[in-house]
């Protein structure tokens, strides 16, 4: 390990420019001649749009045009889409209603787009938007996640009767519900994953532009894949041909999912640009994110697991309903399928699994992938039960997940995933050691006398991420490969350019692609760029999610530096006399094997550019590879997460006393950045667990709408975490690595209501576990006692 | 976004003259706050422009009030509905009851409940229900000084 290369806690080279306000973020950007659109939102959650009448908001000051959902269909814009087919259990595909990025005679969620003004401020196009007047006919709205298949249901889709988008199901029903008839123990849970607004730092942005030139479109927006967005927006949508189309993701604060999906304001600012002619630039406020940023989880499960005598599990049943909104995001019909149910047997040996999932419309915001993304449901489900199962069978909730591990690799569970490393024991092993298990029976003593109670929750999480193998994901119904793509330019002095499909938005890739490639090519780590988020100057790539930067874009960096060396060897035998098969590269050297001839890199760089020592016909001049990395299998970071909390009774605080996190991510680019990445992890997993929820009234208003209603994590509702790591490398592709992006937030939630339950002694308390509801379990809990004694 | 709000309010007047003033389109107007202007539109309807200041949000609502349930001189429900640009929507309504109070004059008991939607439901509940509990307290109060004032 040189000292900047792979394994080293470089600190964050693009730090330095975020910390001091010199990040170039979308809102950054202002173009010649720039008009500002303003988006008029649906007061109401289901509506018809009966008429709009915008005479008056026209002649206002700086009114540039006004557009609706009339406009969007005359120009025969394409509907917003959903890339990933999921098939019912009939075989019928799913229901997928119509998505107009301008609504179209209904209204289906407060805040659906009705109608775009573009004037020459934004305070303009924002005072003649009130002067729009719209009659709507408001009609009754379903916003609950159980409720909305109930037969007469106000109906949000035509194409979608009882507001079903599908009834999916995975697994062998019939062995597994033979395997329950004759169980010894049934553990069973009810749950709702509660739904929860991503709230990245940077609100959503676009500016959108016509270069009549060239009659093409450039789009600066805050995207996580610029590509697949330009794709998207050319191939399904419809405003221009890929080459004539240039997407721009410049520095992006913050992602967690809802920037990777195609939303009607992006669409409608580059489809208006060219209406105009001139730029036109949103920014969404606050309200807006909340309103309209894809939301994420918002499950309700019915889960059930069953135990023979010596307490081995030898099935799980799981029902769930999955509330996807008023319209099918991007990818949102994957998240609660092959996210989620492909999870269900965590680290643990289970023969038999069967999972029904029903996905339902609803006059919700709509609801996509965040952080963790089905995964996190997956775990929150398959820990709570763990922990019920051991609790009632009186085991100790250690041990009976031990009892349980999968222990011999490769494993193939019973929802397709067949993991393919891992060592869930020596986690575990650690973790106890790190949490002082051994002693929480005297901290639950000291607490308890003063009237305290405390309680340990674990959580032996797993995670299927780096997504992922393109034919794999291709028979699961994906509209898209998920291989990545780099190109490593080399300079002529030697300093080396990377081009990457991944696009950072806080991981810091900067760093640690800049540390494999100056570990690699022995050249210092100042001296590697990383370009990314812009489709003129990257070929195309698939972008960031699903922690597959590391595991799919490094190895994409990795394919192509291969091809570098071996062109490098190439010129560097010219260079010395020698046959490139006698030369040795080390260090940054090139080297004939036995002898002291050697050339350095950026001597072999300038060599291959200037081209005198070889001839032109024989080795093509210059030092400039590309590559495609394809991964094998999905990675599986998995690992245990112990919280320990105390409860106070009295007020129904709960104070996190305790946090240990023992993470197998395979090998490690960069230990501080991985333990960055694994503390806001937690942070977002405890947010759900004790602080957020998004709750719409039965009308559909959104009542938790600010950060007055919405409450996100603050630093001192978190302790210090303690962090560990096993390593067992990834064997499915050539830097080991697993990826640790979301494994914080699906580690979590089950391990805070874990404590939480233990800490009670019963299990009535759901997320968020605010103050007054834990303080209302408590109560229940000293009754108990009570009753008891 | 539903709140409810009840209460009562003693009339130093009798029932049949609380009940002409509960008809009157200037009283209503004069006690309704923030009401701009009250036009009769039919028998028992009004168009109505009540401007209001919800937390940061001010907002214009053009809307429909509706008299309903008339009863006289024991009471009816009064309802209504605003828009409000996007600052969203307003509607809600009121029973009025009239009974004749122990020791003279009458007492007037109101049972209310509003709803709002859009921007100033995103204000969050604690703001919205300390307003609409202000302006319903404002408007009877305001008729009792108009009752007092005969």
């Amino acid at each position: 390990m040189s000292a900047q290369g792979v394994g080293a806690s470089v600190l964050r080279k693009e730090d330095f420019r975020f910390v001091t306000g010199r990040g170039r973020y979308t809102d950054d950007i202002n173009r010649p001649g720039q008009a500002h659109a303003f988006f008029l939102r649906s007061p109401h959650a289901h509506a018809t749009i009966n008429r709009i009448d915008h005479a008056a908001a026209s002649k206002m000051p700086g009114v540039v045009a006004i557009f609706t959902g009339d406009d969007i269909a005359a120009d025969k814009v394409g509907g917003l889409i959903c890339g990933w087919m999921i098939h019912s259990k009939d075989g019928s595909p799913m229901k997928a209603g119509a998505h107009p990025a301008l609504a179209q005679g209904k209204v289906r969620y407060v805040g659906d787009h009705v109608a775009v003004v573009i004037a020459d401020t934004y305070a303009q196009a924002r005072e003649a938007a009130e002067k729009i007047v719209v009659d709507y006919g408001v009609l009754p709205a379903v916003t609950d996640t159980a409720d909305a298949a109930r037969t007469g249901a106000p109906q949000v889709h035509d194409i979608a009767p009882n507001n079903t988008v599908y009834n999916w199901h995975i697994g062998d029903k019939g062995a597994t519900d033979a395997a329950f008839a004759s169980a010894r123990h049934v553990a069973k849970i009810d749950l709702v994953n509660n739904r929860l607004v991503p709230n990245a730092m940077e609100p959503r942005a676009a500016v959108g532009e016509y270069d009549d030139a060239s009659d093409g479109l450039v789009l600066y927006t805050t995207s996580q894949n610029p590509h697949v967005a330009r794709l998207v927006l050319s191939a399904f949508i419809g405003l221009a041909p890929e080459h004539r189309f240039r997407v721009i993701a410049p520095d992006v604060g913050g992602g967690f999912g809802s920037k990777i999906f195609i939303y009607a304001e992006e669409t409608v600012c580059v489809w208006a640009a060219r209406k105009v002619r001139r730029p036109v630039k949103w920014t969404a406020d606050r309200t807006e994110a909340f309103l309209s940023d894809a939301h994420g989880r918002d499950h309700v499960t019915h889960g059930e697991l069953a135990l023979d005598a010596a307490g081995k599990i030898t099935a799980m049943r799981v029902r769930t309903t999955a509330n996807l909104g008023a319209y099918l995001s991007t990818f949102s019909s994957c998240v609660p399928t092959y996210l989620y149910a492909l999870l269900l047997s965590g680290q643990y040996n289970i023969p038999n699994i069967y999972a029904e999932v029903d996905a339902v419309y609803t006059n919700t915001a709509p609801v996509d992938a965040y952080r963790g993304a089905g995964r996190p449901e997956a775990s929150f489900l398959v820990e709570r039960l763990m922990e019920i199962a051991a609790r009632e069978t009186g085991k100790d909730p250690a041990e009976f997940r031990r009892a349980n591990f999968i222990t011999a690799f490769p494993h193939q569970t019973p929802v397709i995933l067949a993991y393919d490393a891992g060592n869930f024991a020596a986690s575990l092993d650690s973790a106890l050691k790190l949490a002082d298990y051994a002693n929480i029976g005297k901290r639950k003593a000291a607490s308890a006398a003063q009237g305290k109670l405390r309680g340990i929750g674990f959580s032996a999480y797993i995670e299927a991420c780096g997504i992922a193998p393109s034919a794999a994901v291709g028979s699961l119904g994906a509209g898209v490969g998920l291989w990545e793509s780099a190109e490593v330019r080399v300079n002529p002095i030697g300093t080396v350019e990377i081009l990457t499909g991944s696009h950072s938005h806080g991981q810091g890739h900067e760093t640690t692609f800049a540390q494999l490639v100056s570990g690699r090519l022995g050249i210092p780590f100042e001296n590697v760029s990383i370009v990314h988020g812009d489709t003129d100057k990257v070929q195309m790539g698939m972008g960031t999610y699903g922690s597959r930067s590391g595991a799919v874009g490094m190895s994409a960096i990795v394919k192509a530096l291969d091809k570098i060396e071996a062109k490098a060897r190439k010129v560097a035998g010219h260079c010395l006399e020698a046959s490139p098969d006698d030369i040795e590269f080390r260090d940054g050297k090139f080297t004939v094997k036995g002898t002291d001839k050697s050339i350095d890199f950026p001597s072999v760089a300038l060599q291959a550019y200037i081209a005198h020592k070889f001839n032109g016909q024989d080795l093509e001049p210059g030092l400039k590879e590309s590559a495609f990395w394809d991964p094998t299998n999905f990675t599986f970071p998995a690992g245990v997460h112990i919280c320990e909390v105390e409860v106070d009774p009295a007020t129904g605080v709960t104070t996190i006393e305790k946090w240990t996190a023992v993470d197998d991510f395979g090998n490690l680019v960069n230990p501080m950045i991985v333990e960055g990445q694994v503390h806001g992890g937690i942070a977002q997993g405890v947010g759900q667990a004790l602080f957020e929820g998004a709750v719409y009234n039965t009308d559909g208003q959104l009542v938790t709408a600010s950060f007055m209603d919405y409450q996100m994590p603050r630093a001192d509702n978190l302790p210090f975490y303690d962090v560990g790591t096993t390593n067992t490398p990834c064997p499915s592709n050539p830097l080991g690595i697993k990826g640790c992006g979301e494994a914080g937030a699906i580690a979590a939630p089950p391990a805070v209501i874990n404590a939480l339950t233990d800490a009670l002694g019963h299990e009535d308390i759901a997320m968020p576990a605010s103050p007054l509801a834990v303080w209302r379990a408590a109560r229940k809990t000293m009754a108990m006692k009570t009753a008891a004694e | 976004m539903a709140m409810t709000m009840k209460g009562e309010v003693a009339l130093p007047a009798d029932r049949q003259t609380v009940w002409a003033k509960l008809n009157d389109p200037d009283v209503l107007k004069a006690c309704i706050p923030g009401c701009q202007s009250l036009e009769k539109s039919g028998e028992n309807g009004f168009t109505a422009v009540v401007k209001l200041k919800v937390g940061p949000v001010s907002a214009t609502f053009k809307g429909n009030v509706e008299l309903s349930d008339l009863d006289p001189p024991n009471g009816y429900r009064i309802s209504g509905a605003g828009e409000g640009g996007i600052a969203g929507f307003a509607k809600g309504g009121a029973t009025v009851s009239l009974s004749d109070a122990e020791g003279g004059g009458t007492l007037l008991s109101y049972d209310v409940e509003a709803n709002v939607g859009g921007k100033i439901a995103q204000l969050g509940a604690r703001l919205i229900d300390g307003v609409a509990k202000k302006n319903a307290d404002q408007f009877f109060a305001n008729f009792a000084e108009n009752v007092k004032a005969g």
